[in-house]
């Protein structure tokens, strides 16, 4: 910033003010300080106060998107976070096999961009030959065209912190309510029970 | 333009996406082994307090806890 400064004082010809901006000539040692989204708001600025450097926009601390590569890439990269947690983060997989609503769904890299809404089902991410199995409660699948693959899930446990009679348990009481549930809410809400009670069911049998 | 997406049952009984999302994620949470099913619980208790404000007046709040009252 100094050397912004330095460099200003050093070329401020004895012209008037927007001649000076307009001919001032960067020295090779100055670095833009500028990403190109921003170049509106740096216009304005150098307009309304043309000594100070335009102070930073919050866009110029975040990362920028990873590129999309030409080539096709080996590996996905994971992103699956959780409201309160992030399960993996940046993590390079060969395979990640989510429960859409539409089916069990497999994300190589290379996958076409797709939104997916999940249903509870089972998760697994393949890492060469380890597989890391969760049981998502429900959410959201997010792939991107550079590989990346945003999984979001509002629950997402293990498969060993499943406790098989509780579930079986559940998958009972709400089958029991479905038929003898009367108002439509109360429909929906048992039929939510079972399918959630039945997928675990599977997920810990299967 | 009439949309022909078929509507998930949830929806076509009044519920919106999120309370099913959170019924489905409480339902899980309660199929959970001992020590993680506490903390689950523990980590979604919720507290607070909501007013309707009317003529620029706030009316008597709900409060909303599921932690006992102190």
């Amino acid at each position: 910033m100094f050397r912004q400064v330095a460099s200003r004082i050093l070329t401020r010809p004895t012209t008037t003010y927007s001649a000076a901006a307009a001919i001032r000539r960067p020295f090779s040692t100055e670095v833009a300080d500028t990403t190109s989204g921003d170049e509106a708001f740096v216009e304005a600025w150098k307009k309304v106060v043309p000594n100070i450097d335009p102070p930073k926009t919050p866009s110029q601390f975040m990362h920028p998107r990873p590129p999309t590569p030409s080539t096709l890439p080996t590996k996905l990269t994971v992103n699956f976070v959780l409201p309160y947690a992030s399960e993996l983060s940046q993590k390079e997989v060969d395979m990640v096999i989510v429960p859409a609503t539409t089916g069990q769904m497999g994300i190589l890299p290379g996958h076409v961009p797709t939104i997916a809404e999940l249903k509870p089902g089972l998760l697994s991410v393949h890492e060469g030959n380890d597989i890391k199995k969760y049981f998502i409660s429900s959410g959201f699948a997010f792939i991107h065209p550079n590989s990346y693959a945003d999984i979001l899930a509002v629950e997402a446990v293990p498969l060993d912190r499943v406790d098989p009679a509780q579930v079986q348990k559940g998958l009972n009481e709400f089958t029991q309510k479905l038929s003898s549930a009367t108002t439509d809410s109360e429909k929906a809400e048992a039929q939510i029970g079972v399918d959630v009670h039945s997928a675990l069911n599977f997920a810990l049998t299967g | 333009m009439a949309s022909t997406a078929a509507v998930p049952f949830w929806r076509s009984a009044g519920m919106t996406y999120i309370s099913y999302s959170n019924i489905c994620a409480n339902l899980v949470r309660n199929c959970l082994k001992e020590p993680y099913k506490s903390e689950a619980i523990n980590r979604e208790k919720v507290h607070f307090s909501i007013s309707k404000w009317t003529d620029g007046k706030p009316e008597k709040p709900t409060i909303r806890s599921d932690s006992p009252e102190e």
